[in-house]
């Protein structure tokens, strides 16, 4: 038996045993979840120095510390999200319980990515072991040193039946989706998302894909350029621009490209020091495969800042292409790197258009001090989520779903989104054996009189709730004209 | 394609387009019901009482919740706001996806190929609507329907497994499939090849347990009523039975005077008794009955498609009938010995899309509903949880994924996108993100990062307090007096 099945195989076991299902269960998981991030900070440190050149501080703020605040939310608040849902009743619900109830789907399946190894692949976890789900961790195996941490380490803290992993790399991947799961959590890229999809359907197994594209970035003359250009200067150099929601390149008038090309040197001065490649905050590229691949995509445009490489480090500085059309081949692919071309358009209109000829974004950043403009640019443009003056800290928002539309994936999660989609949210109807009276009117033999009174209970669905509360609310406004009334009286 | 070039006009996303698009749905439901009827009588011998109460009361329910609700669904959404975020614009903006592609089903032809289109107006798409073949007639009344609604936004494309296959090579930006889960595979496998999410109402073997602590004649009626309508083809009918061998003579017994009561004594001249949709399904239902004991009717017509309201006793595990999803008038009975013996079967085979437990201990059914799983789950009746628009409806496992009704269709149709608008000021907050990257500065950020206060429930403290210091003033001003 394979290293693959014997894992699914075991989680699923140990699923079926309702060891998941208690909240203590979940909550104590999650606790030791959090404690492995804080008892192995050294450990998962040193992983990303030598897979990324992630800086020690550079982990905790980008990866561990999102982490964390996901636990602590999913620790807090899983009595809340696990609790029954009531749902509106209507006239012929009246005296039945009617609720959503969240329930474990099953054995789950995380397929993680390697730009932000743990945050990408802890992150659908929490979800899934808040929901009482078991599930199997597949590390990307292109980030060595990470992987290798997370199949020594982890297995140590949480249930390693209950959340096995499996390293390796695409066969084993591909053993792996043999096997039938209750869902498949992938991040990664476009087309290795489609295969992902086409195994899960085998299955009927339903999918959150957490993809990419060329998420555009837009920048109005009518806006700080300074702050806008050090926002998207941090934006896109973090991890050496390999985060799924980096600015990809910049659309502005070509009156003020000078300037942003200053501004983001500027900037780029200010975090990373006249020499990046000294500098212990500044990335590297995963790897030598990438490292060609993005040099590749220079090739035909004009370097306006930093083009200096060294493949042997997979160093490539923090560099801006100037004056790109739409053409070149850093336009055809999503860069993963530390590349910002910029494409002069002629105003907001032919930006939008520029824009919507293209796959929908994972994000689209508009950075413009015109809240007019902005608007408008969201009405007419799609994508997975839209930032306006700042670049990635939507990602840190609990409360707004993060997902793809179109190419750039389906699903979402992020705080209890994540317990959502990791959930069954299952329709419960609970009716007594009486007042059968009530029910004649649909049962044959149909006459016409039965269905105008079936017309005016199903038809009529008034909202009971909203009828409670105008309710409450005479009963107050009885109660306070009776006691101004009192006082006038006197 | 045309149809996105329509999309991309940008016509089908105003509120009023949408409202007058389910205007002028209602008006095709109101002025061809003559039509409709008259079409489900000839596919599946519903009588036009019938049609009327089970595909266009619900569908007319549908249609006026969207339009009374609508510019709620489609407003922005606020969402809870943390320290960092307190000045910003925080919401989630729903919006049209594009191109939508509804494939129907035969059993309830215009209700599951309708309701979705109702969500998809609504939500602002594009639709491409496939009615199935199978129910012929209605498909062709379907055909009307770019008579009533914008026939570029919304074509209706008819034929068979050669013209789905071929849609299924277009690109989409959702899905909507109700069928079987064979076909359902082949629906998601197609759309992969585009990353286009899908929703697949499917099926299975719904099963519905009688527990022996319960009314048996008001049970058995509304088994009865569920499972027989539109002649057992319905995707959440009870499938199968599970009851301990003491009631199974009484179960038997009150069924047969439930058909008696609703079908006279001969179903097959009764208005309101349905047939079987064409001759390949009767045949594959009558095969099932091998191996099994015909406890009440089995009579059947292959000329007419009529198979008999049927029950079976003592059905085994390993029967034909046991094998597949019946959608047809069989009801077959397995004893077994108590609900932890039901649990346990249930749990041996693939979710169901509902299941039905009857019984007056609410501790018999909690139990149940925490120890198994299905898309739906209904206590003490069958059927009716459909009617809930607040009720998500929609399978899990091989019963389906995704859901739909009321606003769960708007938004499944929908795309829900993450918008955040802060501003160009405040920069000096942001220093402690910036590279180089040191210990203070990740201190700083731990603390506004992770101290995520509720800003909702401050909000309600302070509405709290002044509500109650305004009630102490009130009640001042009456004592001092």
């Amino acid at each position: 038996m394979s290293q693959e099945q014997r894992a699914v195989e075991r989680a699923r076991k140990a699923f079926c045993t309702g060891r998941t299902k208690p909240l203590q269960y979940r909550i104590d998981q999650l606790k030791n979840l959090q404690r492995f991030i804080v008892e192995r900070q050294k450990e998962i440190a040193d992983a990303l120095k030598k897979d990324l050149n992630k800086s020690e501080f550079g982990t905790p703020l980008y990866e561990t510390m999102g982490l964390e605040g996901e636990i602590s939310l999913a620790v807090s608040k899983l009595a809340e999200w696990a609790a029954p849902r009531p749902a509106t009743k209507n006239l012929l619900t009246v005296s039945d319980e009617v609720y959503i109830q969240p329930e474990p789907l099953g054995v789950v399946l995380i397929i993680g990515a390697w730009n932000y190894p743990w945050a990408v692949t802890l992150q659908p976890l929490i979800g899934a072991i808040a929901a009482g789900n078991a599930a199997v961790i597949k590390p990307s195996e292109v980030c060595v040193h990470t992987s290798k941490v997370m199949g020594a380490l982890l297995p140590l803290y949480i249930d390693k039946e209950v959340y096995p992993v499996v390293t390796g790399g695409v066969q084993e991947t591909q053993e792996l989706l043999q096997h039938r799961f209750d869902y498949i959590f992938y991040t990664g890229n476009c087309t290795v998302g489609k295969v992902i999809m086409e195994a899960a359907a085998k299955h009927l197994t339903p999918v959150t894909l957490e993809l990419g594209g060329k998420s555009p970035c837009y920048i109005d003359k009518n806006c700080d350029i300074t702050i806008a250009c050090r926002r998207i200067a941090w934006g896109k150099y973090t991890n050496c621009g390999q985060t799924c929601i980096a600015p990809d390149y910049i659309l502005c008038d070509p009156s003020i490209q000078d300037r942003i090309i200053e501004e983001i040197k500027k900037s780029v001065k200010e975090f990373y020091t006249e020499d990046p490649k000294t500098c212990s905050d500044y990335g590297r590229i995963i790897n030598k495969r990438h490292f060609k691949r993005v040099m590749t995509l220079l090739e035909d445009s004009t370097i306006a800042m930093g083009g200096q490489n060294d493949e042997s480090e997979c160093y490539i500085a923090p560099t801006v292409l100037k004056d790109v059309k739409p053409g070149a081949k850093v336009m055809q692919e999503e860069i993963f790197g530390p590349v910002l071309p910029i494409l002069c358009i002629g105003n907001v209109d032919e930006a939008i258009d520029f824009i919507n000829q293209r796959e929908k974004p994972l994000a689209l950043y508009i950075f413009s001090s015109d809240n007019k403009l902005i608007k408008h640019m969201i009405t007419e443009t799609s994508s997975g989520g839209v930032l306006a003056n700042d670049c990635l800290v939507h990602f840190s928002v609990s409360s707004l779903p993060f997902g793809g539309v179109g190419n750039s994936g389906m699903g979402s999660y992020h705080g209890k989104f994540s317990f959502d989609q990791l959930s069954h949210l299952r329709g419960c109807l609970i009716k007594q054996l009486k007042m059968e009276g009530m029910n004649k009117m649909r049962y044959p033999p149909h006459t016409a009189k039965k269905l105008s009174w079936a017309r005016f209970f199903i038809l009529n669905q008034v909202e009971l709730s909203k009828l409670g509360r105008w309710a409450l609310f005479a009963l107050l406004a009885v109660v306070v004209a009776v006691i101004l009334q009192r006082y006038f009286a006197d | 394609m045309e149809l996105m070039k329509a999309f991309q006009t940008g016509r089908s996303k105003p509120i009023d387009f949408r409202v007058q698009q389910l205007k002028n749905l209602q008006r095709f439901i109101t002025e061809k019901q003559k039509d409709i009827t008259d079409a489900l009588k000839k596919d599946l011998h519903k009588s036009e009482n019938g049609t009327l109460l089970y595909e266009l009361l619900g569908l007319e329910g549908e249609i006026n919740m969207a339009i009374a609700n609508l510019s709620v669904w489609m407003a922005p959404r606020p969402v809870a706001k943390n320290l960092l975020t307190i000045s910003d614009e925080v919401y989630i903006q729903p919006e049209p996806l594009g191109v939508v592609l509804i494939i129907g089903a035969w059993n309830y032809p215009i209700t599951v190929t309708l309701q979705p289109l109702v969500g998809a107006i609504a939500a602002g798409n594009a639709v491409v609507v496939k009615p199935s073949e199978v129910s012929c007639h209605t498909a062709k009344v379907l055909e009307l329907l770019p008579l009533y609604l914008d026939p570029e936004m919304y074509p209706v494309v008819t034929g068979g497994v050669p013209e789905t296959q071929e849609l299924l090579k277009q690109r989409f930006d959702h899905i909507f499939y109700t069928g079987n889960s064979m076909v359902g595979k082949l629906v998601m496998e197609a759309a992969a090849r585009h990353l286009t999410p899908v929703t697949l109402e499917l099926g299975g073997k719904n099963p519905c347990y009688i527990d022996k602590d319960c009314d048996l004649e008001i049970a058995c009626r509304r088994i009865t009523w569920g499972k027989y309508i539109n002649c057992g083809q319905t995707c959440i009918s009870p499938d199968y039975i599970l009851c301990e061998p003491s009631i199974q003579d009484k179960v038997v017994e009150e069924i047969r005077k439930s058909i008696k009561e609703f079908y006279t004594d001969d179903p097959k001249t009764f208005i309101d008794y349905g047939r079987i949709i064409n001759q390949r399904h009767f045949k594959r239902i009558i095969a099932l009955f091998e191996g099994s004991t015909v406890a009440i009717g089995g009579e059947n017509d292959e000329s007419q498609c009529y198979i008999a309201p049927t029950v079976l006793r003592d059905v085994t595990p390993e029967s034909k009938v046991m094998q597949e999803e019946i959608f047809g008038p069989v009801l077959p009975i397995v004893p077994i010995k108590g609900v932890n013996e039901a649990i346990q079967f249930i749990n041996e085979r693939e979710k169901p899309l509902a299941l039905y437990v009857f019984s007056s201990s609410n501790k018999v059914i909690k139990q149940m509903i925490s120890e198994t799983s299905s898309g739906a789950l209904l206590a003490n009746d069958c059927l009716i949880h459909y009617t809930i628009s607040d009720l998500p409806f929609g399978g899990v496992g091989n019963s389906g994924m995704g859901c739909y009704h009321g606003k769960s269709t708007f938004d499944q149709l929908s795309h829900l996108r993450s918008c955040l608008i802060k501003r160009l000021g405040m920069e000096q907050l942001n220093g402690m993100r910036y590279p180089p990257h040191t210990a203070e500065k990740l201190r700083l950020a731990r603390l506004l990062l992770l101290k995520q206060v509720s800003l909702g429930r401050v909000r309600h403290l302070v509405q709290a307090t002044t509500l109650i210091m305004l009630a102490a003033f009130v009640l001042a001003l009456y004592y001092v007096s």
